[in-house]
């Protein structure tokens, strides 16, 4: 599984790039969810993808009996959708806030302090 | 001695603080510590002349191999003699030259600093300490020259002596590291003793040119030479003692240490010599064309130090011995002059020789010591400085390289140099009385103690000049010359030495005849002298402020998706080259894939790429929660429970607030050229193929051991938790999730505060206009 998740999250990292470098700001912050997903995921499939075994630990049992999948991984991943999700709300109120004094949706013309 | 070099640093910072309890008799109390040192560095002679070494160790940070061990030996005891006794001589001048001046607990300050700093260069047996004093050395002067801040001359002045020297600092910290890797230590005594392996390395080249043009910038060398005298807006006794005595012969001490490490080699010779005497030609020619006494001075401090570095380039025992005498009498009778100089310009108001004249009736005593210092500077006898250019004369009738040359560069930077001495020392005194600015008398005992003693010692060394034997063998012994059993005597009979000085003084005195119309004659020259190094280094910095302004406008231009596509070129080539040419492409992988994860994955695929082609915001919004579901759909598929409920909970979460808000946003409109997307394509694909293929040779490589089984087998013991994900979150790495939380609470907060205060309050609040956006 691991070879078909590398190429799609290359096509994800691929579309995140070209979201972040057009010069809507909308477009900028879709750019950025892409982006924060595209790095989660690569996060978690690079520590190896295990079918059907969560890492818990059965009740009563001091350990699993078998190999489960790698929760350090899992860990830092659930951190990281949890702020992105922090990073994207406070850009999306940004955002509207930029519109709301500038009205442009336009990067170029808020490449001054003084518009 | 350490303790003391550091202590006063202390000093120079309590400086303020004295100045504010004992006023003016600050300067005095100051000189105490000068005079103390030297006073301790006198006990050590008679040990150092029989040639014992003193080795103060210090351990700085022995990991490192540095430390801050002092070496004190016959060359650093000579340097640390000068410094101290000069230092003590000009601490107590400038306390009656700087009289009442605002700004004097500053010029405390900074000297003292200096002072510390000079002996810690000159006593350092470690590259590193050496390389610090070095660098500081480079500050102080700055501040020193720059001492008069409200003068833009000056100002412009500090910096081109600070950005010539410490230029040539950032080479000879290179060429210290070379010197450390070709020598194997960083420490100057272990060096010297491995000049045949160093001379043999590979290195040898490269770290001599680094540490050479370090040396020379640091001692005004051609043709780097143009900073010293502009080093002349600096006050008087710093001139005397930063850019005549002490600082410029900086670069010399080093080349002079190093030169049984790095000297005798062929390069080594030919451009010591050459450098030296061109330098010496030039200083003394260019000297002449000035009326100024301080610039005059400083052009013959020039040409001095390029016939030090000339001997150093000789480099037979009888052009090291020269090189000691002529060293120890240039300070002597420079320091002297420049402090006289400082007499001159406080008591008539002016430093141009040609306004001053018949002076010596008003200051019979200046004008005696300046004619003994004068003596000396012209190189006639019974001086020292006579001793000095006889044996310079000698050894460059002895050099072994391009004799002719030398001697052609050397006689008449010689004949010249007496001229100027004449003009410095004969103008101002003699003659028809002139009117000057200020009504002129003798200066205040405290300014001329440092001339009386550096004059009365010029002549006494000159009589007996057997007293130098002992430190001038030690110094040889250290500098590559052992047991050269030199013994120094004014009359050495009538030679050829004496020959080119009796001819000397007969030019030098036709020189100064005819010296008000040779200038006019030489201002002709004055076209071709803007075209010297000097317009070369105003050109550099030219260039430099345009090229900073381009790279500035081509890098800095505000527009971010530059920013971007810069940075992701720049790691693409970097991490793309490491990559392909030292990694190596190696991947091998089998693919084992279900029907319905290919789905997901496709599902994933066909999000992405639909929320960058959609037009419409909405649909957009709804393409990206199409991935977001298929990641977490993921999730599920392998093993991550809690992942997956995160995810969808926060797909969800960012769906509604995306169409929330966006709602109120304009339509995507085409703002780039199909030019530009095609380039953001092409960059964003070639970022996204190097990810994939990155991804795929991390898979392929060897994993280490994994850090988590030491969780997953603990979990449960230790923590009581059989979710093990849980654990890690708020038990194992709990600090981490309270940075989580915080970041959170962060962004809430600026969330909060953008909703809650909208723009159209902003504009009411502030400048009192009505009327903010309909919906604000």
């Amino acid at each position: 599984m691991e070879p078909l998740m590398a190429v799609t999250i290359g096509v994800l990292f691929a579309t995140a790039i070209y979201m972040m470098l057009r010069r809507s700001i909308v477009k900028l912050v879709i750019g950025l969810m892409l982006l924060s997903n595209a790095a989660n995921l690569l996060i978690f499939a690079t520590a190896g993808m295990r079918r059907g075994a969560p890492p818990l630990v059965p009740e009563g049992l001091a350990a699993p009996e078998s190999a489960v999948a790698d929760p350090l991984p899992q860990a830092l991943v659930l951190t990281a959708i949890v702020i992105a999700f922090g990073v994207l709300s406070f850009a999306v109120v940004l955002v509207r806030r930029a519109w709301e004094i500038v009205r442009a949706d336009d990067l170029d013309r808020m490449k001054d302090t003084d518009t | 001695m350490q303790l003391v070099v550091l202590g006063g640093f202390l000093l120079a910072g309590m400086a303020p603080l004295l100045h504010r309890w004992f006023g003016s008799r600050t300067p005095l109390l100051m000189a105490a510590l000068p005079a103390g040192i030297a006073a301790w560095l006198l006990a050590q002679w008679p040990a150092i002349v029989a040639g014992e070494a003193l080795r103060l160790e210090w351990a700085w940070a022995p990991g490192l191999d540095i430390s801050l061990t002092f070496l004190i030996d016959g060359l650093s005891l000579m340097f640390a003699l000068l410094i101290s006794v000069i230092g003590a001589l000009v601490l107590a001048y400038s306390g009656e030259y700087l009289r009442g001046h605002r700004d004097l607990p500053r010029f405390l300050v900074v000297i003292t600093a200096f002072m510390m700093s000079m002996l810690g260069l000159v006593l350092a047996d470690n590259l590193v300490a050496l390389f610090v004093f070095w660098e500081l050395t480079s500050i102080t002067s700055y501040l020193l020259i720059g001492f008069n801040h409200t003068d833009a001359t000056a100002r412009k002045a500090a910096q081109q002596g600070l950005l010539v020297t410490v230029g040539g600092g950032l080479a000879l910290l290179a060429g210290f590291v070379m010197l450390a890797q070709a020598g194997d230590s960083w420490s100057l005594q272990a060096l010297v003793e491995r000049g045949d392996a160093l001379r043999q390395h590979e290195l040898y080249t490269p770290l001599l040119i680094c540490v050479l043009l370090g040396a020379f910038t640091k001692s005004a060398q051609f043709p780097f030479h143009f900073w010293l005298p502009n080093a002349m807006a600096a006050p008087s006794p710093v001139s005397a003692y930063l850019h005549s005595a002490t600082m410029v012969k900086a670069g010399i001490y080093l080349l002079a240490r190093l030169h049984p490490a790095l000297g005798g080699s062929e390069t080594w010779t030919l451009t010591l010599s050459l450098v030296g005497a061109l330098t010496m030609a030039t200083g003394a020619f260019l000297a002449i064309h000035h009326t100024s006494i301080k610039k005059l001075l400083a052009y013959s401090t020039v040409m001095a130090l390029g016939t030090l570095t000339l001997l150093l380039g000789i480099g037979t025992p009888g052009a090291l011995s020269a090189f000691v005498v002529f060293l120890l009498a240039h300070s002597l009778y420079k320091g002297a002059l420049f402090l006289i100089a400082g007499i001159l310009d406080h008591e008539t108001g002016t430093k141009d020789v040609t306004a001053m004249g018949g002076l010596r009736r008003v200051m019979p005593l200046t004008a005696t010591l300046s004619v003994v210092a004068g003596l000396s500077l012209a190189g006639l006898p019974p001086l020292l400085g006579f001793v000095g250019k006889e044996l310079m004369f000698a050894s460059v009738l002895d050099a072994t390289a391009w004799r002719w040359l030398l001697l052609a560069l050397a006689f008449p930077a010689a004949f010249l140099t007496l001229a100027v001495a004449a003009i410095v020392t004969l103008r101002p005194f003699f003659g028809a009385r002139r009117e000057t600015p200020r009504t002129p008398h003798e200066p205040p005992f405290a300014m001329l103690a440092g001339p009386l003693l550096l004059a009365s010692l010029s002549l006494w060394l000159g009589l007996a000049p057997g007293g130098l034997d002992g430190l001038t063998n030690a110094i040889l012994a250290g500098i590559g010359a052992p047991d050269a059993g030199v013994h120094l005597a004014l009359w050495h009979g009538v030679n050829l030495p004496l020959v080119l000085s009796v001819a000397s003084l007969l030019l030098g005195a036709l020189v100064y005849r005819h010296w008000d119309r040779l200038r006019l004659a030489l201002r002709r020259l004055d076209p071709l002298m803007a075209r010297g190094p000097e317009a070369g280094y105003a050109a550099l910095m030219a260039g430099l402020v345009s090229l900073s302004a381009w790279q500035t406008r081509f890098l800095q231009n505000g527009y971010m998706r530059n920013y971007l596509v810069m940075t992701l070129l720049v790691l693409l080539g970097l991490v793309g080259h490491a990559f392909f040419f030292r990694h190596g492409l190696a991947i091998e992988l089998g693919l084992s894939v279900h029907f319905h994860e290919a789905v997901v994955a496709g599902l994933m695929v066909a999000g992405a790429v639909t929320a960058c082609v959609m037009r419409a915001r909405l649909a957009a919004v709804a393409a990206v929660g199409v991935m977001g579901f298929s990641i977490a759909l993921t999730f599920v598929l392998f093993s991550a429970p809690d992942l997956a409920i995160t995810q969808l909970l926060v797909e969800t979460l960012t769906v509604v607030l995306l169409a929330l808000v966006l709602f109120r946003l304009p339509r995507f409109a085409t703002l780039s050229t199909p030019l530009e997307r095609l380039r953001d394509l092409v960059v964003a694909t070639l970022t996204g193929g190097l990810i994939t293929l990155l991804m795929l040779s991390v898979l392929s490589g060897e994993r280490l051991p994994r850090i988590s089984d030491w969780m997953v087998a603990n979990s449960q013991p230790l923590a009581h938790g059989h979710n093990i994900v849980n654990v890690i979150l708020v038990d194992f790495r709990a600090l981490d999730t309270l940075g989580e939380i915080f970041v959170l609470a962060l962004a809430a907060v600026g969330v909060y505060a953008m909703l809650r205060f909208h723009a159209g309050e902003y504009e009411a609040r502030d400048d009192g206009r009505t009327g903010g956006p309909p919906d604000g």
